[in-house]
Parts: structure tokens; C-alpha cells; sequence
């Protein structure tokens, strides 16, 4: 009988098996196979494996010049268990049907493309319908976040020298209060959705966790530039909370998309522009500029995102309309931004406390507003809301702009 | 008999598993029109006394339970039946594994040492290798010194713990040899608790069987017959069955066979281990 497998020395147990399995897939369910080798405990490892894997397994002892041999009885359980495998999509995003409108939840944590045993658990993720979550920009934005990224040691001038004055540095301390307590909520509402969407939407949800990992950098050079000069934070507001807990609390991802990326982040760049033009030091001009560099890439996918969903979906137009007007009463008896804050900006915006510039700084920061609100009605007519609603529903954003 | 319309089979609870398994496969019957409950006992001697006294109509029985049950039907003038057990109950072999730098090379040098078991009512990891090398003129106890570890004793050593504990002590230079299934000394070596290398065969058994669903003679035939056609009509590329069945660790339903359990009984003779217990089932029936 011809010796398929020649183990020589090595021992089943020691990498033998690979062999073994190798030669029985060759010879496919039913097909047989003879096993030789010079392990002493060949006999005993092929034969409890082959039982413990459905194989049918026997023996020959030596006989005169043959060695011993195992003939072993492929018995069909791989081939069996692989046989009602579903191919998870496609791994490369860029083919035609790569990422399926709804993705089974059976498919689980398996890699978008691998082929998936059936039978396996479900998981319990809400996000799996593609139309709630996918933007075909989601993978261009994901490698153009991952080459932006920046290291919080080397990329701001920590220790650049100046010396502010200290009502100006009070104000600069604020400022930064507010805006870690902004980026949290900007860091929980996308990793919130991370943990629910379908790990099949690979590139939104690398896209998210990047974003929450650019929040995370946000909330660190924020924080040092706070205590830079000083040993103690700012003030946090009701007001200011309130309004982010609306946020955070939004269930459904496009409705707190919108909320966040479109309106939130997107009022909130201008917001980081005016801080770093208007910024006392380098350093906070540095921390304000690299932030919002990294919101603009937020607000870019929360538009693409909602420009898909809209696209595929007009009538969900009407529910965001609805969330912001829903948000707007649910803020209306709360005071919005802080006046903590608002003054600092005027203060920073006015560079010294003379009456002249303090209405410049004012008037600075009223222009802000404007701009806020006139970028937030340019992205709501993007998203295919008209003139009028795009105004009316930027003139309902939260006072406390993110 | 157990309460009529139910059909009810007992299983003992060696691992929280057992739970799952069971409930999984009491889904797939129901779907396919066989009522099963399942009654799980802590130990099987519970597990005899109950099928004896009619409270199930089919256990899934270690060997040693299925020896138990068979004597007493004996003695009692029934019948037992093994209808189905897993492919991978049949032709087990027992091993007894010494150190691999030890000087024992032939099962007469255990002669005075100490040898290493699982619990004390293994079938697998006790008396089947004890009642081998008692074949082979080495009486335990006498001729060498028998290292219980008993782990979980009531459930035939259906909990894999008194074997590994066995083999550490084998390790430890606290026995001469150990006596494990044959499948657990290459797992021992993947998991870590034998070093590769560490240790060596002496000898093997010749092969036994495990465990089987047992039931009397006067077990309801149609339910009976409609279990046993669904069991072995289970496939493994069935994705409903297959995780219950790697579980369960098997990969079909065969038809139950007692030549195998030929060891299993010269060891009970030999030893007696079972012969209280039967004694006092009998009586108990008469």
C-alpha cells in the first residue's frame, strides 16, 4: 500500500497533524488515506484525533520490512461544517455589491469577506441596515484621518514663552473648560454608535473610532493648555450641559450625526477659526487650529453620510427637521452658552480691556454668530433642506453651538 | 413509568454545558414533533435509581451507569437496551504515561511505585487501566501504590479534573505513571499542563466504548423508536445541530453497541466497585 503521509520522526502533536488534515482534504470526504511515521506515540494521538474528528481510523502494525500504518477515512465533518458557509460581503468596499443593504447579524465580528460558518451566534448590533450608516466618502475620509494625525508632544509649541495677562488668561482657561466639555460629548456619541453599529460597515466604523480617538486628542491638549499657566479649570454650566445631554442621549445614529457633525461640529469650526485667529498665544492658536482641522473631517462625513442617506431616503428629511426642533424646546428654558464663555471670547476677540476694543471684540463676536449660522444654513441646504427651513432650523440651533 | 405524553430522558449535570446541550436539543425534537423533557441528576448512581424506579424513560448513561443498570436488570429478570451513542464512544483507549526521562520502560518496573489516577469511579482514567495491568500481574495496592484523584466522584469521571490532576502529580515526582484516555495526552500537551516532551506512552488498552442512551425493556416502543431515528438522523452540516454536537463532542449518532464495555466489567468483577450498590438496587426492587 503506497504511503500518502510520511511523518518520518515528528510526533502528531508536534505539527504532524497539518500534515495529516492536509493530505485528508485532498482526498476529500470518504476518500482514504495511509499515514506512516516513527513518533512512538503516533498510534495513539492519530487515533484519538480521528475519533474526536469523525475520521475513520485503522490500524497496521509492522509486518516484516513495511512499517506500520494508520489508514485513515476522511469522514467528512470539515467539509460538512463549512458547507452552508455565506460569504460576508467583500473586503475590498470598492467592488459592486462589497457591502450589503443589510448585514446579517449572524455575521458578527467576522472580517467583511471572510466566509462565515453558519450557525454562528447573532449579535446584538442595532446598526445593519446600510442606508443608516454608509457613505461611499467613509473610506477616503478614514485614510485621510489616519495620515492627519498629529502627536499632542510634538505638533504644539508647549513651550513657546508668554505671559498674559491674567483676566486674559482666565478667559483663555474658560474657553478651554468649554471646549472639553464639548469634546466629550463629541467623543461619547460616536463611540456610543461604534458599539452598535455592524462591524460589517468597516470604514464608518474605523472612520468613528478615529474620531473618537481625535475627541480623546482634543480633550488632552484642551486640558494642558487650561493648566499651562494655572492649577485649576474653569466653570461648567447647567445650561451648557443640558444642551450636551441632548446629545448624548440621541438613540438613532442620523439623527445624531446631524445633530453633532452637521450642526454641532460644524458650528463649532468656526468657532476653533475664531479662537485661533483671535488667540492670545501660540500655544492656544495651535490647540484651536489642530482641532479644527480634525472637526472639518467630522462634519465632511456626517454631510456624505446624510447626502446618502437623504438621497436614498427623502422622507427622512422631515425627522431631522424634527430632531432639531424637538431639541430647540427641549434647550429653550435652559441659558445656552454660558456667559462665562461668551465673555472670554469677547475678551480674546478684544485683546485688551480698552472700551474701543472691547466693542471690536463684540463686534468680532458677533460676526462669529453670523458665521456660525450662515455656515450652518449653507450644510442644511447641502442636505437639501430650502431656504426658508435651512434658516429657520439653524436659528433653532442650541445657543451653546456644539 | 415517568407521567404519560412526556417523553423523559435523564442526563447527568457534569459541566453547566449540559444545560445548553440539552436545551438545544430539546428544540430540535420538539420541532420535529418528539416532546422531550430532561431530568438532570448530580450524580449518576441518582441517575440509575431513577430509570430502575421508572421516573425516565431513557438516560444517557456513563458506561460505568450502564454496567450499574445492566446487573441489576439481571439480577431483576429485565432487559436493558443501548440504543444510541456518540461515533466518538467507541474504541477508546486508556493510556499510563511515566515521565519521559524516567527509568520505567516496561509496565513490571512499576513494581513498587506509585501510580496516578482520576477519580475513583473513572471507567477511562481508574479501573479500566487499574484491571489491565492487574491482566498484566500488577495488582493495585499490592504491587504498586494506586494515587487517587478524585474529582467529582458520582460522575464517573465525566469531569476531565481528576486526570489532569493525575498527570501534574506525575509531574511533580508524586507517582511513577499516570492513567488517562488516550485524546487527553496530546490535549494535556496543547494546553500546557504536560510540556512538550515531558512525558512518554507506556502502555495503551486495548479499546473500550462510553457512554450510551440506556433504556428497559418496557420503555414507550414508538417514542423510543422516534428518538432514536431523529438522533441518528442529525447531521453535523446542520447548522442547528452542529455547535450542540461539538458540545457534546461528536460528530453523529451511532447505533448503540455493548461489546466495548468487555473491560469495563472484568474491572467491576476485580474490583467489586459496583457490587454495594447493585446489592442494595435489588433489594430495594424486591
Amino acid at each position: 500500500m503506497p504511503i500518502d503521509v510520511d511523518l518520518g520522526s515528528l510526533g502528531f502533536s508536534d505539527g504532524g497533524h497539518l500534515l495529516v488534515k492536509r493530505a485528508l482534504r485532498t482526498a476529500g470526504p470518504g476518500g482514504s488515506i495511509t499515514v506512516a511515521g516513527r513518533s512512538p506515540e503516533l498510534e495513539v494521538d492519530l487515533r484519538a484525533w480521528c475519533r474526536d474528528a469523525g475520521n475513520a481510523f485503522r490500524y497496521q502494525p509492522a509486518q516484516g520490512s513495511r512499517p506500520a500504518l494508520a489508514v485513515i477515512t476522511n469522514g467528512g465533518a470539515e467539509t460538512n461544517r463549512w458547507s452552508g458557509a455565506q460569504r460576508a460581503g467583500e473586503a475590498d468596499g470598492g467592488q459592486p455589491g462589497a457591502v450589503v443593504s443589510h448585514a446579517p447579524r449572524r455575521w458578527g465580528l467576522a472580517a467583511r469577506g471572510a466566509a462565515v460558518e453558519a450557525g454562528a451566534p447573532e449579535f446584538d448590533f442595532q446598526l445593519v441596515d446600510k442606508i443608516e450608516v454608509w457613505s461611499d466618502d467613509a473610506a477616503r475620509l478614514y485614510a485621510q484621518a489616519v495620515a492627519a494625525q498629529w502627536d499632542p508632544k510634538t505638533a504644539i509649541p508647549w513651550d513657546s514663552p508668554f505671559d498674559l495677562d491674567d483676566d486674559v488668561e482666565d478667559a483663555v482657561v474658560q474657553i478651554m473648560t468649554y471646549l472639553i466639555e464639548n469634546e466629550t460629548a463629541a467623543l461619547i456619541v460616536p463611540s456610543r454608535f461604534i458599539a452598535q453599529l455592524h462591524p460589517h460597515f468597516r470604514e464608518v466604523m474605523q472612520l468613528l473610532a478615529v474620531q473618537a480617538a481625535d475627541e480623546a486628542r482634543h480633550i488632552e491638549v484642551f486640558t494642558r493648555r487650561g493648566l499651562l499657566k494655572r492649577s485649576q479649570l474653569g466653570r461648567s454650566t447647567i445650561g451648557g450641559q443640558a444642551s450636551l445631554k441632548t446629545l448624548v442621549e440621541e438613540t438613532e445614529f442620523a439623527i445624531a450625526s446631524f445633530l453633532l457633525s452637521v450642526l454641532g461640529e460644524g458650528t463649532f469650526l468656526s468657532l476653533l477659526w475664531f479662537i485661533e485667529r483671535y488667540a492670545p498665544d501660540p500655544v492656544t492658536a495651535a490647540v484651536a487650529r489642530l482641532a479644527a482641522q480634525d472637526e472639518g473631517r467630522h462634519v465632511a462625513f456626517g454631510i456624505a453620510h446624510l447626502t446618502q442617506h437623504l438621497s436614498n431616503d427623502p422622507s427622512y428629511r422631515p425627522r431631522l427637521a424634527e430632531a432639531v426642533r424637538r431639541r430647540h424646546d427641549a434647550l429653550q428654558h435652559t441659558a445656552g452658552l454660558n456667559a462665562e464663555v461668551f465673555d472670554a471670547l469677547v475678551l480674546i476677540a478684544a485683546g485688551s480691556w480698552q472700551p474701543e476694543d472691547v466693542r471690536e471684540g463684540h463686534r468680532r463676536v458677533m460676526e462669529l454668530t453670523h458665521e456660525m449660522d450662515e455656515g450652518r444654513q449653507k450644510r442644511l441646504r447641502r442636505l437639501g433642506f430650502d431656504e426658508t427651513e435651512a434658516a429657520e432650523l439653524s436659528g433653532l440651533h442650541t445657543r451653546n453651538f456644539m | 413509568m415517568a407521567s404519560s405524553g412526556k417523553f423523559v430522558m435523564g442526563a447527568v449535570a457534569y459541566d453547566p454545558k449540559v444545560v445548553t446541550i440539552w436545551d438545544g436539543f430539546q428544540k430540535y425534537f420538539a420541532a420535529r414533533g418528539l416532546d422531550l423533557e430532561y431530568v438532570l441528576f448530580s450524580n449518576y448512581e441518582q441517575q440509575v435509581k431513577a430509570h430502575i424506579a421508572g421516573q425516565i424513560h431513557v438516560a444517557w448513561n456513563s458506561p460505568l451507569a450502564w454496567l450499574e443498570v445492566e446487573r441489576v436488570a439481571t439480577r431483576l429478570g429485565r432487559r436493558v437496551e443501548a440504543i444510541c451513542m456518540r461515533d466518538t464512544d467507541m474504541d477508546l483507549t486508556s493510556v499510563i504515561v511515566v515521565r519521559a526521562d524516567s527509568a520505567i520502560h516496561a509496565l513490571a518496573d512499576l513494581k513498587g511505585k506509585t501510580v496516578a489516577v482520576g477519580a475513583s469511579d473513572s471507567p477511562q482514567a481508574k479501573l479500566i487501566p487499574l484491571n489491565f495491568l492487574a491482566q498484566q500481574g500488577l495488582n493495585p495496592d499490592k504491587d504498586f501504590s494506586v494515587l487517587v484523584f478524585d474529582k467529582l466522584v458520582g460522575k464517573h469521571g465525566d469531569h476531565i479534573g481528576g486526570e489532569r490532576d493525575a498527570v501534574r502529580a506525575l509531574l511533580r515526582g508524586e507517582a511513577e505513571a499516570a492513567c488517562i484516555v488516550d485524546g487527553n495526552h496530546p490535549a494535556f500537551i496543547r494546553e500546557g499542563t504536560i510540556p512538550s516532551g515531558a512525558t512518554r506512552i507506556l502502555a495503551q488498552t486495548p479499546v473500550f466504548d462510553h457512554c450510551n442512551f440506556t433504556i428497559f425493556d418496557d420503555a414507550p416502543a414508538l417514542q423510543i423508536a422516534q428518538f432514536r431515528e431523529l438522533l441518528l438522523s442529525m447531521s453535523y452540516a446542520d447548522a442547528e445541530v452542529r455547535p450542540l454536537f461539538d458540545l457534546e463532542r461528536l460528530k453523529r449518532w451511532v447505533p448503540g453497541r455493548i461489546e466495548g464495555y468487555a473491560q469495563l466489567s472484568a474491572a467491576l468483577d476485580r474490583f467489586g466497585t459496583v457490587d454495594a450498590f447493585v446489592d442494595n438496587m435489588v433489594a430495594r426492587c424486591q
